[in-house]
């Protein structure tokens, strides 16, 4: 583990002197290179070929869903949709440790956390497409899981309640994971989440996804930083910085850190360095502000291509594995891009019947109005 | 000077002001190189430098705040939220200093500071993406909240906003930013903030609106002037405070009123309209107030957004309606 910041680096003395009170380090950790290669023995655990090839098919088949979405964008049948491209890890790495019994209240960026969780493809294209049922996750072990938030930060006060409860209801072995965007930590409501989740000792993960760019801002518009992993020392806890490309980084370090919150020993945050390799949405032309060359190079150290020659020396991988795991993966997106496709819009009194538990009576004439006016009536 | 459409005549007004007044800053998301989501500041950056079109971290809570304090020193910042979906996290700036800093200094800080935000759904896009919250603001005294429904006034309204010795809320009706086209003179002539726009004169009913309902409603117009109905249209432009006299003048003449209104149906701007004529102009009214407006529910989502929408048929039944009432 290298050290990526600490304290005082940057700052001067203000004054005049005076004793030393406190010092903080921000660690790094990394164990698989651009080239595949080790840079550090990963937990043992991590090394298991099922899993790891697991990991690579879900990377894999994120991938091909978000050049799918841009595709059904570009053709008039998807709304705006944040791509996932080069974040892959950070996504399928912190969902993967994950136990039924966890929480995970996503960010908006999160398709991938979202898949690896559970979530239907088609549920995530629903959502995109506008469509409310996007985020009524049918997966019974999801029961408890937020839906996307587009209000950034507004996440994680919530994360720290559903934390809170698990906390005063002494639930052992459940804990909350969350995330955020580099521009997301410049809310509010981030700074509001590590205070009160120091504070109160909260089984809770926070991820940060800093992949470099906040729409058109890089990250150095929101922060003065070194890290953003260090804001973690505001709240009185620990932060740590991750490759966000090394898939062995991001789940080694959600999985202690969510060990951790289980155990009643409280919360961590996790700044995972990576890239945003798409623009920011599907509407949005990076190419205005991005600068090439450093697209290239974050093209050169993405998550992807280091897992596959990971795979391949070991021999877990080969070419025939890979194309019957490209064929699988493209009848799976087939089918539920079909399936998004091809839901029948709800019916016209839906956006009255999930408003409150029971209808109340002012809204009986509008909810029979838009009935009527669906109908071709018109007669309200 | 080629036509303008209404985004386009925002840019240009935000330039003739930051050209004559140094103490002008803009400060937004997004705002500055890029120009903003909409390219409202497309070439201010460039054109007027890092320190007056600056670029904010994510936080609208700052962005917000950090307006109050620079207008405290007199400064004129120009705020973008980049969607009313957004204004929250900066609710509290507004409601707690924006609106009452003069009040509450008894007129020693003064803060003339423009927030400006786009607004308004019909585009398709994601939630928050769509909202329109304007009585939200419209509730709040000490707030002027301020709606343009055409290039010409969008810029003459924004200088004025600009110019304006206290806070304004300037929301910008997106569905409409490049759906007409203009000639806008750049003449820095600033429109009066406290005035209705009565934009075609008529005989039988008002027909009151503003931002991109003004569209549906002057389709209406042109449809019922078909069938011989005489409308007048009222742009209201204005929200907060209402110019009252005008709407009354007009429903004093024909009568009759109709108000459009994309918000949700209770407790909005048009509620608020109904009520000053119930109050200033009952004698006159032949038939009872009607108001068009979205439902009392959360905007849905983009696939079935257009069942929400006030439509021209739904304003023309409604003319119908109050044409018939006797
Ligand atoms: C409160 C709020 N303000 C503004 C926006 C508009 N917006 C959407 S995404 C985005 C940038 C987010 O950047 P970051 O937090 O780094 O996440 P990323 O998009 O990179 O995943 C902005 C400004 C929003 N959704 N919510
Ligand atoms: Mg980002």
């Amino acid at each position: 583990m290298a050290t990526a910041a600490r304290g005082g680096r940057k700052a001067r003395p203000a004054g005049t002197g005076g004793e030393l009170v406190a010092r903080f380090e921000v660690r790094y950790l990394r164990f698989l290179d651009e080239r595949g290669e080790w840079v550090a023995e990963p937990p043992a655990e991590l090394l298991d070929p099922e899993l790891q090839l697991r990991n690579y098919r879900d990377m894999l088949l994120l991938r091909r869903f978000d050049h799918k979405v841009l595709m059904l964008h570009r053709t008039g049948r998807m709304g705006t949709y944040p791509g996932t491209m080069g974040q892959e890890a950070v996504g399928v790495g912190m969902a993967r440790p994950l136990t039924e019994r966890d929480v995970l209240v996503p960010y908006y960026r999160s398709a991938t956390d979202l898949y690896v969780r559970g979530a239907a493809l088609h549920e995530i294209l629903l959502y995109w497409m506008g469509d409310e049922r996007g985020s009524d996750f049918k997966a019974p072990h999801m029961k408890h899981d937020f839906p996307i938030p587009i209000c950034i930060g507004s996440q994680l006060p919530q994360a720290a309640g559903v934390a809170t409860a698990i906390k005063l209801r002494g639930e052992q072995g459940r804990a909350v994971l969350t995330a955020v965007g580099d521009g997301g930590t410049s809310q509010g409501d981030f700074y509001e989440t590590l205070n009160v989740a120091g504070a109160w000792n909260l089984p809770l993960v926070i991820v940060i996804n800093n992949n470099r760019w906040a729409l058109t801002e890089p990250t150095c518009a929101q922060t003065a930083c070194q890290t953003l992993a260090q804001k973690a020392v505001a709240g009185g806890f620990e932060g740590i910085q991750v490759d966000g490309n090394d898939i062995f980084a991001v789940q080694a370090a959600v999985a202690a850190a969510l060990d951790k919150a289980r155990r009643g020993q409280g919360p961590t945050l996790i700044e995972a360095l990576t890239y945003r390799l798409c623009a920011h949405t599907t509407i949005d032309n990076a190419a205005r502000y991005v600068p090439k060359e450093e697209l290239e190079a974050a093209n050169a150290a993405e998550p992807l291509v280091r897992l596959r020659r990971w795979l391949q020396n070991q021999g877990i991988l080969d070419d025939r594995l890979e194309a019957k795991l490209e064929n699988e993966i493209k009848d799976e997106i087939e089918q539920e891009v079909e399936l998004a496709l091809n839901t029948p819009l709800p019916p016209p009194e839906a956006m009255f019947d999930y408003l409150y538990a029971e209808l109340p009576e002012k809204l009986w004439p509008q909810r029979a109005e838009v009935i009527a006016r669906e109908r071709g009536t018109g007669d309200a | 000077m080629p036509e303008l459409t209404l985004v386009e005549a925002v840019n240009l007004a935000l330039a003739h002001e930051l050209a004559r007044d140094p103490e002008v800053v803009l400060l937004g998301q997004d705002i500055g190189k890029a120009g903003g989501v909409f390219r409202a500041t497309d070439g201010l950056w460039q054109r007027f430098g890092a320190e007056r079109v600056i670029d904010t971290p994510l936080a609208e809570s700052t962005i917000v705040g950090v307006s109050v304090g620079m207008a405290a020193q007199g400064m004129r910042p120009v705020a973008e939220i980049q969607f009313m979906g957004f204004i929250f996290p900066a609710f509290n700036q507004i409601a707690t200093a924006v609106a009452r800093m003069r009040n509450r200094t008894r007129g020693r800080i003064t803060l003339p500071l423009v927030i400006r935000m786009p607004f308004g759904g019909g585009i398709h896009a994601p939630e928050h993406h769509s909202e329109s919250t304007e009585a939200l603001l419209a509730h709040l005294p000490g707030l002027k909240v301020v709606i343009p429904s055409t290039p010409a006034r969008a810029y003459g309204l924004l200088l004025a906003a600009i110019r304006d010795p206290d806070p304004v809320i300037f929301l910008e009706p997106k569905r409409i930013y490049r759906q007409q086209r203009e000639y806008v003179e750049d003449d820095g002539e600033a429109y009066p903030l406290e005035a209705c726009f009565v934009e075609r004169e008529g005989s039988d009913v008002t027909l009151v609106s503003w931002g991109a309902m003004m569209k549906e409603t002057r389709e209406a117009a042109e449809r019922l002037a078909q069938d011989g109905i005489s409308c007048e249209v009222i742009d209201v432009v204005t929200v907060a405070p209402l110019d009252v006299a005008t709407l009354v003048e007009s429903v004093q003449k024909t009568g009759r009123c109709v108000v459009v209104q994309e918000a949700p149906r209770s407790g909005g701007v048009a509620s608020e309209i109904a009520a000053e004529l119930a109050e200033k102009a009952i004698l006159s009214l032949i038939a009872p107030i009607e108001r068009v407006t979205g439902y009392d529910t959360i905007m849905p989502y983009p696939r079935t957004e257009h069942r929400y929408m006030p439509t021209v048929s739904r304003i023309v039944e409604a003319v119908q309606r109050v044409m018939e009432f006797h």
